[in-house]
C-alpha cells in the first residue's frame, strides 16, 4: 500500500516537473521577445512622446519631479502631427510603400520560377541550387551593394561593357535612380521570396498535378487552377518577407539611390543624425511599425478566420 | 475447366476469337535509367472487363496504369485503346481517369468542385455541370456533404469522392490505384461490391492494380500476376486459384503446401510424383506434360486437404500421418500444422462447421491425425 502511494506521489511530482519544464521552454523565448523586442519599442514610443531639446539626452523625459511629492507625466503628440502636416513625410511613406510593393511583384515574378525548377530539379542538383540561393548571404551585405554601385556607375562595368560593344556612345544613367534601387532591393531581398516559395511548393503533391492533368487540365490550366492556388500560402509568406524590410531599407536607397529617391529610412536616419531630433525621428519609426503591423495582423485575422469557417 | 464443353463468352470475351480487345498492350517496355520497370509485355482487355494486374510492390503493375493513364512513356512498345494509339497522346486527351490510390483531392477545392473539375475542362454549360455532378453526388451518396473541403471528410468519404471524380466524365476505362488499400477490412469489404456493382450499371472497362489478392480475387473478371516486370500468369480468378501454372503463383494467391518430387509414373488420368521428404508418392489428376523422371511440384491448397483422426479406410491413396503441432482459430474455419513422422509441415485448413462439443474442434493439439487429398485436388507444376 505504502508502496503504491509513493508511486503516486512521484507520478505526481514528475508531472509537476514536467509542467514547470514546460513553462520554463515557453518562458525563454517569450522573455527573449521582451527584452530584445517589447523593450526597445517602449522606449522608441517614449521618445516619440516627448519633445526635442538641446541637451543630453536630446529629449524631454517622461516623469519628472516637479516639486516635492509632484510626479508630472508629459506626453506631446506634435511630433505625430508634425509628420501629418508636412506633406515631406507622408509623400515618403507613399514613395517607400511604393518602391517595396513594386519590389515584391518583382521578386515573386522572379523567384516563382526558380522556386518551381528548384523543387522539379533532382536532388542532388537541388541542394546545389539552394546553395547558390544562400551563398550571397557568405558575403558582407554592404559590400554586396558596393559591388552594385561599381557595376551601375557610370564609368562602372556595365556601361563600358555597352560603350565597347558599340551599343552605346554616352554612359547611360544607372546609379542613383530608381532604377539602381529596384536592382539593389530585388537582388537583395529574392532569396527570402525563394525559400519560403521553395518551403510551400516542396510539399505540393505531385499526383494532384497528374489528377489535374488526368481530368483533361493542359499544363497552363493546371497551373492556374492547382499550383498556384496551392502555393498562395509561400507567396504571402515570401511578400512579407521581401515587403517589410525593404519598405524601412535605408543603405540601399541611400548608396543606389542618393539623394534622388526618397524612402522613410533615409529620412529617419537624417532625422536621428543630422536634425538630433530624436523625438520625430522615433515618430516615424513609429508609424512605420503600424505602417507595416497593421495589414498584417489585418491579414492574419482574416485567415484565422477563415481556417475556424 | 476440364469438364467443360460449351463455354459461353457473353461474359469472357477474351474466350472469342472474334472480339476486339479495348486496351491493347503490345510490346510495352519501360525502364527507368538500368531498372527495367515493365519488360515487353503484351495484355489484351476487352470492354467491360474489371481486369486487375496484382503483384508485390516493385512489380511494375503501378508503371505499368501509370503508362495507360499517359503520366510515363513506354521505352518502347505501345498503348491502343478502343482502336487508337495513345502512346503519344498526353494525359488531358485521353479518353481514361484515373483514381489515385492518395486519391489525390484537391484540398482548395470543395467535394463539388472537385467532381466538376473534369467537365469544366471540357468547357461543358454550367447547366450541364451542375446535373452531372449532383447525379454523381448523389450515386456516391455524397449529396449533403457537397460543399465540404476534402480534409473535414472521412477516408471513406474521400475514397468516393475520388470515385465520382474519376467517373462524371464517362471515361472509355477507369483506372484505380490499389483502391481500397486506406480503407478499413469493413469498409474495403462493402466498397468491393459497391465497386463491382458500379462497373456492371456503367459498363466501363476498369482497370485494377493492386497488392492484396482477395481484393482482385473478389473484383476482377481476370487478373494479371506480375513479377519484376512480366506477367507471370493471366487468367480468372479461378484458374488463377485453382490451376497456377507456376510455383510463384501457387505461393503469391492463398497459401500451399508445396512438395518437391520427381514424375516417376503416369496413365491416361493420374501422375505419380516420388516425394523424397514424404517418402511417399502422391497422385495427382492428369494436368501437365512433365516428362517422366522430371523434377516438378506438387502444390496441394490447404482447405483442399481432409483433415480426420481416424485412418480413412476407403482409400491408401495421398494419406499421411501425422500430430498437430499449431492451431490457428479463425472462427470460420480453423488452420492446422500437422507435423508429418518424417518432420514436414502441412498445413490443413478445416471449416467449423459445427460448434464444437465441450471446447473441442476436429483434432487438437498433440494429437495423431491422418491427412489426405483427392487427386483432383493437387495441380503439377514444372517451373
Amino acid at each position: 500500500m505504502a508502496k503504491v502511494l509513493s508511486g503516486g506521489r512521484m507520478a505526481r511530482l514528475a508531472e509537476k516537473l514536467q509542467s514547470s519544464w514546460k513553462t520554463v521552454v515557453v518562458a525563454v523565448p517569450f522573455l527573449w521577445l521582451l527584452i530584445f523586442f517589447l523593450a526597445p519599442f517602449f522606449m522608441v514610443l517614449k521618445i516619440s512622446l516627448a519633445e526635442s531639446v538641446f541637451a543630453q539626452p536630446p529629449f524631454t523625459p517622461l516623469f519628472e519631479w516637479v516639486s516635492e511629492g509632484v510626479l508630472a507625466i508629459r506626453i506631446v503628440f506634435d511630433n505625430f502631427v508634425f509628420l501629418w502636416e508636412d506633406n515631406l513625410y507622408l509623400n515618403t511613406y507613399l514613395n517607400s510603400i511604393k518602391i517595396s510593393s513594386i519590389s515584391t511583384v518583382l521578386c515573386l515574378l522572379v523567384g516563382y520560377p526558380i522556386a518551381y525548377s528548384i523543387v522539379r530539379s533532382s536532388p542532388t542538383a537541388r541542394n546545389i541550387f539552394l546553395l547558390m540561393v544562400i551563398l550571397p548571404f557568405w558575403t558582407s551585405f554592404l559590400l554586396r551593394v558596393y559591388a552594385w554601385m561599381g557595376l551601375l556607375a557610370d564609368q562602372g562595368t556595365i556601361n563600358s561593357l555597352l560603350i565597347w560593344l558599340g551599343i552605346i556612345d554616352q554612359p547611360i544613367r544607372l546609379l542613383y535612380t530608381e532604377f539602381s534601387v529596384y536592382v539593389g532591393i530585388v537582388y537583395t531581398y529574392l532569396p527570402f521570396m525563394i525559400l519560403p516559395l521553395y518551403a510551400n511548393m516542396e510539399k505540393l503533391d505531385i499526383s494532384l498535378l497528374e489528377a489535374a492533368a488526368d481530368l483533361g487540365a493542359k499544363p497552363a490550366v493546371t497551373f492556374l487552377t492547382v499550383t498556384l492556388p496551392m502555393t498562395i500560402p509561400g507567396i504571402i509568406a515570401g511578400s512579407l518577407l521581401v515587403f517589410i524590410p525593404a519598405t524601412g531599407e535605408y543603405v540601399i536607397p541611400d548608396l543606389l539611390g542618393g539623394g534622388n529617391v526618397q524612402m522613410i529610412g533615409r529620412v529617419l536616419y537624417n532625422e536621428f543624425t543630422a536634425n538630433t531630433d530624436w523625438p520625430v525621428a522615433s515618430a516615424v519609426a513609429i508609424v512605420l511599425l503600424l505602417v507595416l503591423v497593421l495589414p498584417m495582423m489585418l491579414y492574419q485575422h482574416i485567415q484565422s478566420k477563415e481556417s475556424e469557417s | 475447366m476440364k469438364g467443360e464443353v460449351v463455354v459461353s463468352t457473353v461474359n469472357r470475351p477474351w474466350l472469342d476469337p472474334g472480339q476486339t480487345p479495348f486496351i491493347k498492350v503490345q510490346g510495352v517496355t519501360k525502364s527507368f535509367g538500368p531498372f527495367v520497370a515493365v519488360d515487353n509485355v503484351d495484355l489484351d482487355i476487352y470492354h467491360g472487363e474489371l481486369f486487375a494486374l496484382l503483384g508485390g510492390s516493385g512489380c511494375g503493375k503501378t508503371t505499368l496504369l501509370r503508362m495507360m493513364a499517359g503520366f510515363e512513356t513506354p521505352t518502347s512498345g505501345r498503348i491502343v485503346i478502343d482502336g487508337i494509339d495513345m502512346t503519344d497522346v498526353p494525359p488531358y486527351e485521353r479518353p481514361v481517369n484515373m483514381m489515385f490510390q492518395s486519391y489525390a483531392l484537391f484540398p482548395h477545392m470543395s467535394v463539388e468542385q472537385n467532381v466538376a473539375y473534369g467537365l469544366k475542362r471540357d468547357g461543358l454549360p454550367k447547366g450541364e455541370i451542375d446535373e452531372r455532378v449532383d447525379a454523381m453526388l448523389s450515386m456516391v451518396e455524397l449529396s449533403p456533404l457537397s460543399k465540404r473541403k476534402p480534409h473535414q471528410l472521412s477516408g471513406g468519404q474521400r475514397q468516393r469522392v475520388a470515385l465520382a471524380r474519376s467517373l462524371v466524365k464517362k471515361p472509355k476505362v477507369l483506372l484505380l490505384d490499389e483502391p481500397l488499400a486506406a480503407l478499413d477490412k469493413r469498409l474495403r469489404e462493402q466498397t468491393q461490391y459497391e465497386l463491382m456493382d458500379l462497373q456492371d450499371r456503367l459498363g466501363i472497362t476498369f482497370v485494377v492494380v493492386t497488392h492484396d489478392q482477395e481484393e482482385a480475387m473478389t473484383l476482377s473478371t481476370r487478373i494479371a500476376v506480375m513479377d519484376a516486370g512480366s506477367f507471370m500468369q493471366i487468367g480468372t480468378p479461378t484458374e488463377i486459384y485453382e490451376y497456377p501454372e507456376s510455383r510463384l503463383v501457387a505461393d503469391f494467391i492463398g497459401s500451399t503446401n508445396m512438395f518437391e518430387g520427381v514424375v516417376h509414373q503416369q496413365d491416361q488420368e493420374h501422375v505419380s510424383v516420388k516425394v523424397a521428404e514424404l517418402d511417399a508418392d502422391i497422385k495427382i489428376e492428369h494436368s501437365t506434360a512433365a516428362a517422366d523422371g522430371s523434377k516438378v511440384w506438387v502444390a496441394v491448397r490447404p482447405e483442399k486437404i481432409i483433415l480426420s483422426p481416424s485412418k480413412p479406410d476407403n482409400t491408401e491413396i495421398n494419406v499421411l500421418r501425422g500430430v498437430v503441432e499449431d492451431i490457428g482459430y479463425y472462427g470460420n474455419s480453423s488452420t492446422y500444422r500437422i507435423r508429418l513422422e518424417n518432420g514436414v509441415i502441412v498445413q490443413v485448413t478445416h471449416p467449423n462447421q459445427r460448434r464444437p462439443k465441450d471446447g473441442r474442434h476436429v483434432a487438437e493439439w498433440e494429437q495423431e491425425v491422418y491427412v489426405g487429398w483427392e487427386p483432383s485436388s493437387g495441380v503439377v507444376l514444372t517451373k
